[in-house]
């Protein structure tokens, strides 16, 4: 994090989302749920040079420290990205997202006849498979684009 | 046993699954008044939110036939459904009334999630293009009379797209050792989901665009309706449908002991000469529906227990 180049700058307390793929962190904070109106500070740097994803963003979340069930969904999107839960400006856990077995809520079913697309209390579901995810329901399978169904709150 | 609670998908079953289904049909065809009391009082809901002869009237028989008796949610249109209902209130109120519910429903995924909302069993009758597992096991008694269900060759012809009694019996038939032969025109192949199934299943798959070629190798053909409304137009529905029919003259090439299915209602894909044939089975496994669907409920609803 030394980085002359880092245009913003290290936070006291929070959770640093390092190593996200370029592009891709607005569609982080989409996942976490977060849009700005938790009053949470939040800085975000995209498309910064990386020598092992060519181009990456990188995600910071003031006064909130991420739990690994909330982070683990990113690795759909994400799979590089390292966690860090910054205490007094130090790093003070670091730990990479890990694939989920299921997805829940995150993701919205592509399949217009799926019962989760219906007027039912029913949140979506998806199980990670080979390369892709599937609805728990009517079994359709996403393997591109994961990022375009995505339906945060 | 079943080893869940509910009937949702065929990727559920075991063979060992299927063949305590199958066996006990089998004892119950032999002697159904062996059965007559075996679930006295035990009532079955019959929740169609679409048309269904066979699926809903042998349910209905089969549950009478083992001393119980059924309640019929009624068309949607007569339904509280109709002032907007959602399925998960409907299934929730109907569990009330009923020790098990069979569910028809246009949605897929529908009947999985009514299962999540009742402590009830849950039958899938229908999941719009997504399963029919019950229809599969009333489907492989009839492959394992005719034919037995290893080391075999099956053409399944037709709309493999939407049809779900297709998606059910390919899941079910990855337990067997069993050749697969798909055959549609190509905008009716398999779906990506069913396709996955298969290859994790490691199963024996070919597709095809014409019958003509792998006619002459199966043991069994299982023919499906390709309906008007995946056309975008009437003369080129009429094109495809037409080169997916089979009469007496086509099943000349065929082995003399081919079985050939349906699971009904047919229009013009099996033309009546067919009917004839010793080839000719969808009527019997239309009618091997009551004793299959016998055994599930007794297995769903805890015969073991009795």
């Amino acid at each position: 994090m030394s980085d002359r180049k880092l245009r913003v700058s290290k936070i006291r307390n929070g959770t640093v989302i390092d190593h996200v793929s370029g592009g891709q962190a607005l569609n982080v904070l989409s996942i976490l749920g977060i849009d700005g109106s938790e009053e949470l500070g939040v800085s975000i740097v995209m498309n910064v040079p990386s020598a092992q994803l060519g181009k990456k963003d990188v995600v910071k979340v003031e006064d909130r420290e991420l739990s690994q069930s909330e982070v683990d969904v990113l690795s759909l999107i994400a799979p590089e990205a390292t966690i860090n839960i910054i205490r007094d400006y130090d790093v003070t856990r670091k730990t990479r997202v890990e694939q989920p077995e299921t997805v829940t809520g995150i993701l919205s079913c592509p399949n217009p006849g799926c019962i989760t697309n219906g007027n039912e209390p029913v949140e979506t579901s998806f199980s990670i498979v080979a390369d892709g995810v599937r609805c728990s329901y009517c079994g359709t399978i996403i393997r591109d684009s994961l990022a375009d169904h995505i339906d945060a709150e | 046993m079943m080893r869940q609670d509910h009937l949702i998908t065929a990727t559920q079953l075991s063979r060992a699954d299927i063949e305590t289904v199958l066996d006990q049909a089998a004892e119950i065809a032999a002697d159904p008044q062996a059965w007559a009391e075996s679930h006295f009082g035990s009532v079955l809901a019959l929740c169609f939110f679409e048309p269904s002869t066979r699926t809903k009237m042998s349910f209905d028989t089969a549950m009478k036939r083992l001393g119980g008796t059924t309640t019929d949610m009624g068309t949607v249109e007569s339904s509280s459904v109709k002032k907007g209902e959602s399925l998960a209130d409907t299934v929730r109120v109907i569990e009330g009334y009923a020790d098990a519910i069979v569910l028809r429903h246009p949605s897929e995924g529908s009947a999985q999630m009514a299962s999540e909302f009742v402590d009830v069993p849950v039958i899938n009758a229908g999941d719009g293009a997504g399963q029919h597992p019950s229809q599969t096991l009333l489907d492989l008694y009839t492959i394992r009379e005719n034919a037995g269900l290893d080391d075999l060759s099956i053409g399944i012809m037709g709309d493999l797209k939407y049809g779900r009694t297709v998606h059910s019996l390919a899941d079910a038939l990855t337990n067997f050792d069993i050749r697969q032969h798909f055959i549609s025109p190509e905008s009716l192949r398999l779906p990506r989901n069913v396709r996955y199934d298969l290859h994790e299943a490691g199963a024996q798959v070919r597709e095809h665009t014409e019958l003509d070629g792998v006619l002459p190798e199966l043991d069994v053909l299982y023919v499906t309706r390709i309906q008007r409304e995946r056309f975008p137009d009437e003369s080129e529905y009429r094109k495809i449908a037409g080169e997916y029919q089979i009469d007496a003259d086509l099943l000349s090439e065929a082995k003399e002991n081919l079985t050939v299915m349906h699971p009904l209602p047919r229009v013009d894909e099996i033309a009546p000469d067919v009917d004839k044939t010793t080839h000719a089975k969808y009527f019997e496994q239309a009618h091997n529906g009551l004793p299959v669907r016998m055994a599930l409920l007794d297995s769903l609803l805890g015969g073991d227990d009795k």
